[in-house]
């Protein structure tokens, strides 16, 4: 066991350490000159060099490198052009918005998304089936940006119902949430449905009604808990790299506070060290969430452990 | 592959007949005829503005003109020629990205699976390690340095789609490996490159081809929220994702503007989902597909 976690902690530093090196030539070695992107349009070939020196762009590649990492090392990935501030400071105070619509959307879909599959493999070619599978199939194909855009045109321009931008009141993660939500509630009801089917055609479950197992404890204490665990896997296992994705989309939509809005900003606002240090802390975000759900992972299941 | 086994059929029956998804069909007929015809049916010209008809509604609200169908925008071009035409871009970019990372996804799950060894632990390895990148990240790192285009946008999801297909890929021609018509092709004396492509490849086409039909709508979202964005098309073209972005500004006077491009992208991907689920369901590859 302890070789195991050592091994998947390794992995997940080399990850890291991959991600930081392949950021730093992509910025590097593009077309664009970072001091030129830096500079207003007037400054003189003096200002340039200034800069250069300034960055440390006039050392060789391979010693840029290398204070590059120092420095990332110590958290210290560059300052914000346009805030003139550390960029991971400036990422970091952004952060709670962005945390806050994640884990309003991950309770969102995870609860919606497995009653739905529960019920709709319990109960196959009901009502409620048949509802999630439409919906199921809703959220694999309605783009969410589009969903926004109609629902702000909806609720917020028509009926003006609900705000339509930034947050503050429950009312504003309304919209946003469930935009997050609609693709995630899709993909998780699909896998659940699937997986507690193959779980109640299963010998346990036989077994447990033969035994004579009340069919709520059945469906619930044998078959649930085991078609969870692949469910499980898959919702942490994408929902970190999924979220980003959509976390940018939405927050753009809705102009909500967020990092992904800021990396949006940053982007226009040609604030590369911003850009790069999102980069960098989303991806440490994502391995780690990996890292922790292949430890669980293991401790449930003894077979991964010996692998 | 036994289509009408009993098996099959019963299953079939349970799920309301093998009948082909004919909304699917209808919504990628639709589809399709916009790609081929679109200079013969499109109305104008999805780049000529005509500044004096600007942001005139659809045909069956108040201001409505029957010569702009779906209205036209701030620009005063038609919205009906624009979507038309911008089923073009849409199906360039989703079948570029496809055909990209699917030949480099199914040519490294081929040698991964077929030399096995370590190879095959550092091409695996190495899957992991790219599937933990979320994609925009990516796309915002090749945007920053070469600026936004179309050609990014193919690009980033060249360079990060392929583990799904190398895993598919490997798993099968591992289980291929095995059969006799491999050991035999060996046996006769047959190279290394011809067994992978002549002898394994035709085997696994079919589960590629399902993939990639499942796979198009989801890129087709994916792109054209890049192109929302402004990390994809720039303007002027035509791009499902581009017009609502533009449309997005004038949400409070031109609801079309931001509904019918949507709603194209909706009908594509629908269409693409419906058919890609129910060629899985009939060709019934054994593996689920991520």
């Amino acid at each position: 066991m302890q070789g195991y976690i050592v091994k998947r902690i390794l992995i997940a530093a080399f990850t890291v350490f991959t991600v930081l090196t392949v950021v730093f030539f992509v910025f590097r070695l593009g077309p664009a000159d970072p001091v030129m992107v830096m500079l207003p349009p007037n400054a003189t070939p003096q200002d340039a060099e200034n800069l250069t020196k300034k960055f440390g762009l006039d050392k060789p590649l391979m010693v840029q490198y290398g204070n590059y990492l120092k420095n990332a090392f110590r958290g210290d990935f560059g300052s914000s052009f346009r805030f003139d501030e550390p960029a991971l400071r400036v990422l970091l105070m952004r952060f709670p918005a962005t945390l806050k619509l994640g884990l309003v959307t991950f309770i969102l879909s995870v609860t919606v998304g497995l009653s739905i599959g529960l019920i709709s493999a319990v109960k196959p070619d009901s009502i409620i089936d048949r509802i999630g599978r439409l919906f199921a199939l809703a959220g694999m194909s309605l783009p969410s940006f589009w969903v926004g855009i109609m629902l702000i045109l909806f609720f917020g321009v028509t009926l003006r119902w609900l705000p339509i931008a930034g947050r503050g009141t429950p009312l504003h993660y309304i919209m946003p949430a469930f935009c997050m939500s609609l693709y995630p509630i899709a993909l998780i009801t699909r896998l659940s449905r699937s997986s507690m089917l193959d779980a109640l055609k299963s010998d346990y479950v036989v077994m447990a009604r033969i035994k004579g197992v009340p069919e709520f404890y059945v469906i619930l204490v044998h078959a649930f808990k085991n078609a969870s665990i692949p469910v499980i896997t898959v919702i942490f296992g994408i929902f970190g790299a999924l979220m980003v994705g959509s976390a940018v989309v939405v927050e753009y939509i809705f102009s909500w506070p967020g990092i992904g809005r800021l990396v949006m900003e940053s982007f226009f606002a040609r604030d590369y060290p911003v850009v790069q240090v999102f980069v960098i802390v989303v991806t440490c975000m994502v391995v780690t969430l990996n890292l922790i759900v292949d430890i669980i992972y293991a401790y449930i299941d003894p077979r991964i452990r010996y692998q | 592959m036994n289509f009408f086994s009993k098996k099959n059929k019963k299953k079939a029956k349970r799920r309301g007949g093998v009948r082909p998804p004919y909304i699917g069909l209808f919504c990628l007929g639709l589809f399709f005829t916009a790609v081929i015809f679109a200079n013969v049916i499109a109305p104008y010209d999805p780049n000529e503005g005509d500044l004096f008809s600007t942001t005139i509604p659809p045909v069956w609200e108040k201001d409505g003109s029957l010569a702009h169908i779906l209205g036209t925008d701030m620009l005063g071009r038609d919205v009906l020629s624009r979507i038309i035409h911008g089923s073009r871009m849409s199906l360039l970019i989703s079948v570029g990205c496809i055909l990209f990372y699917g030949s480099l996804g199914v040519v490294l799950g081929l040698i991964s699976g077929f030399r096995g060894g370590r190879t095959d632990m550092v091409i695996m390895r190495l899957a992991d390690l790219w599937l933990s990148l979320p994609g925009v990240i990516v796309l915002f790192m090749l945007a920053a340095v070469h600026g936004p285009s179309a050609k990014t946008i193919i690009i980033t999801f060249g360079i990060m789609g392929w583990p799904g297909y190398a895993r598919i890929v490997r798993g099968e021609c591992l289980s291929l490996k095995q059969r006799d018509f491999v050991r035999l092709a060996r046996v006769a004396g047959c190279s290394k490159l011809r067994i992978m492509f002549s002898h394994i490849l035709p085997n696994i086409i079919n589960t590629i081809i399902i993939m990639a039909t499942i796979e198009i709508g989801g890129i087709i979202v994916m792109t054209a929220s890049m192109s929302f964005l402004g990390l994809g098309t720039q303007p002027p073209s035509c791009d499902w994702g581009l017009m609502l972005a533009e449309g997005r500004q004038y949400i409070t006077y031109a609801w079309w503007l931001v509904t019918f491009p949507g709603l194209a992208i909706v009908i594509t991907v629908l269409g693409f989902n419906l058919t890609g689920d129910w060629l899985r369901e009939v060709m019934d590859p054994k593996q689920k597909l991520r």
